[in-house]
């Protein structure tokens, strides 16, 4: 039981750390990366949690398709955030 | 003088719509007896016949919602599928995607055919385990995605997954209508239960509408992936 809740608490801590690094990185392929391990440490989760039929879908919604579907984007726009902001003279709403 | 004359009606019309639908409680004679968990887990085994509950609401108890849910994304698919279309059509070259390694290459070969049948598997036994036609669906498609990735000139009939998909909506939309013929509900379960639970033959229904809505996410979102990754960046 105590080994459930060590793991429990240890996979919370690393979903919003992956959730933070996400927010804060430049580079948005990096960022991407960030919001698919969230997807999967969810589908953990979800797992963990007696629900493996969302957890089946989550897994292959979040963290193949909506990830392949943000880096086609990004490979057809722009990679870095800073050169957004620059070129359009508008303040990074991060900063 | 015309106007306060409709205000009265309003306010007229309001106030006995309130007055009689006050009495009503708000959906208290839809409830089944006792409440609506123990229903649904209740029917699930006399009923249906089926060791999964979520399957069965999902499908028999609620599957209008389920064909509305389908539709909505075979909307957005062909949707986006025009928007890119129309830009493709006047500049007719591949974006550019770097050649993968040969290790990339081989082991996407090696795992293709495995991830397809893992979602064949996930569709087909969605009334016994968990899962069932979307997720396999989209497990289908991440399959599809592998190679996609993988080779560069991987073509994707865009023919065979039409008729495929289409197959796959006609059969789910006639097997509510066969119900209806049958003298009963749309999508209400009309063939043999088969006698065991657990039992791959067995839930009506079920398993054939899951396995129509498995190839139909399936194709959608493979046809969807491949015109994606056509699309030509700026």
């Amino acid at each position: 039981m105590t080994l459930y809740l060590v793991l429990f608490i240890f996979l919370a801590v690393l979903m919003i750390a992956a959730a933070i690094y996400s927010v804060v990185q430049k580079d948005l392929l990096y960022a991407t990366l960030g919001t698919s391990i969230i997807s999967l440490i969810l589908s953990v989760f979800f797992y963990l949690l007696q629900a493996p039929d969302v957890a089946l879908t989550e897994a292959a919604i979040g963290v193949a398709l909506t990830t392949i579907i943000f880096v086609i984007t990004i490979r057809n726009t722009e990679r870095y955030e800073e050169d957004y902001h620059k070129k359009r003279n508008v303040k990074s709403p991060l900063k | 003088m015309k106007k306060v004359l409709v205000l009265f009606l309003l306010i007229a019309i309001g106030y006995y719509l309130v007055d009689v639908f006050s009495v009503i409680p708000f959906g208290a004679d839809r409830i089944p007896e006792g409440n609506v968990r123990d229903f649904y887990l209740e029917k699930t085994v006399t009923d249906l016949n089926v060791p999964n509950t979520v399957t069965s609401i999902v499908v028999n108890f609620r599957g209008f919602d389920t064909l509305g849910e389908v539709t909505v994304l075979f909307l957005a698919a062909s949707v986006l599928g025009s928007i890119l279309y129309r830009r493709r059509s006047h500049d007719e070259e591949k974006a550019v995607l770097l050649p993968s390694s040969k290790i990339v290459a081989s082991g996407s070969r090696l795992l293709f055919a495995p991830i397809l049948l893992l979602g064949a598997y996930v569709f087909i036994h969605g009334h016994l385990t968990p899962g069932g036609g979307f997720q396999g669906g989209v497990i289908i498609a991440t399959g599809f995605l592998l190679m996609l990735l993988a080779y560069k000139d991987y073509k994707v009939k865009h023919s065979i997954i039409m008729w495929v998909e289409s197959l796959a909506g006609v059969t789910f939309a006639g097997i509510g209508l066969v119900g209806l013929i049958m003298g009963k509900m749309f999508l209400e379960n009309f063939l043999p239960l088969g006698e065991t639970m657990n039992n791959l033959f067995s839930g009506g229904v079920i398993p054939i509408i899951y396995i129509a809505v498995g190839f139909k996410v399936g194709s959608e979102l493979t046809g969807l992936l491949y015109t994606l990754l056509n699309e030509k960046g700026e």
